[in-house]
């Protein structure tokens, strides 16, 4: 593998990951610090808050996986070197 | 990968990580992975197995097995219908039903069963959903099923879906008939994978007691991706075939 390659390929999967996960990360915050707010207003809506907040934290969560996607594809399945 | 490999060569045989390495079974042109193909049938069978022994004698009151499939059956059925609606949802609960099982069986094999005791020439057995193959070829089932039943419904009316509400989103609801496999399939992909390659980092490093949390959010997360894959799936195929009018 071309050193150059390599080494911008590592650093790409790093940022991909890294940058990823700073916008889900504050959603998921605002989410959740919602739902909280919501139990202590209404503590009996807890079961239906709580579902709806883990599908929608799930969503969420699937933006930085698409980032490890791509981390991922460019560790181990490089296009760039044969 | 080699760093990792350089530094635990001995831990390796608990738990080493093959990334993009595969079993090969050969047929004629055709290469296909195998080990993926293991875990399916696995799966399969124990799905058929289950299914059989909870449907073969039905009682108006159900035991055991019966009540089991039952309680399952209805969590499915209430998907399909909460998305699909009251009228429509009944020919699709089929459908919706097998992805959900399907999926939770394929992430739970591959994190329930040790199937590290199974040595192959190549590869390692794991989670058929994290193959990309996989998780490409159930979105895209989705996909055609959902054109299928907009067709259905709708016959060549079905188009309109593309120019409303104006013409000039027409670009972007082309794109969406892409999107929509593409992020299905990479959500399970990357989802799965991700739990299977925290859990053998976390091996590799401390290969006692840390990992047992990391593999239970693993459990907690497989059941939840395989929930948005048949809910979104039954969000799909709704919103092809519901009536705007």
């Amino acid at each position: 593998m071309d050193s150059l390659i390599s080494a911008a390929s590592v650093i790409a999967a790093g940022l991909s990951v890294g940058l990823a996960a700073i916008g889900p990360g504050i959603g998921q915050g605002t989410a959740a610090g919602a739902a909280v707010e919501g139990i202590a207003r209404q503590p009996d809506s807890e079961g239906p808050i709580r579902g709806t907040l883990l599908l929608s934290l799930a969503f969420m969560e699937a933006l930085t996986i698409y980032g490890l996607v791509v981390a991922l594809s460019l560790l181990f399945a490089n296009p760039f070197t044969s | 990968m080699s760093i990792i490999n350089q530094l635990s060569e001995p831990i390796l045989l608990l738990s080493g990580i093959d990334v993009g390495v595969h079993y090969y079974w050969n047929f004629g042109e055709i290469s296909v992975h195998g080990q993926v193909f293991i875990v399916i049938w696995f799966v399969i069978s124990l799905l058929l197995l289950v299914s059989l022994r909870g449907t073969s004698k039905m009682e108006k009151i159900p035991h055991d097995s019966q009540n089991f499939v039952e309680y399952f059956f209805e969590y499915t059925n209430s998907i399909a219908k909460d998305q699909i609606g009251e009228e429509l949802y009944k020919p699709w609960v089929p459908f919706i039903s097998t992805l959900f099982f399907f999926i939770l069986g394929c992430n739970w094999a591959g994190a329930l069963i040790p199937w590290k005791l199974i040595e192959l020439p190549e590869g390692e057995l794991a989670a058929p959903t994290n193959d990309i193959n996989t998780t490409i070829a159930l979105s895209l089932l989705v996909s055609s099923s959902y054109f299928y039943g907009g067709f259905k419904q709708k016959g060549i009316g079905y188009f309109k879906r593309y120019i409303s509400p104006t013409p000039v989103l027409l670009p972007i609801n082309i794109l969406e008939d892409f999107t929509k496999p593409l992020s299905l399939s990479f959500r399970l992909f990357g989802n799965i994978l991700a739990d299977e390659l925290t859990v053998s980092v976390l091996t590799i490093l401390v290969p006692l007691i840390v990992p047992l949390p990391i593999m239970g959010l693993g459990i907690f997360a497989s059941g939840i991706q395989a929930i948005i894959f048949s809910t979104l799936a039954a969000a799909y195929i709704g919103e092809s075939v519901a009536d705007h009018h």
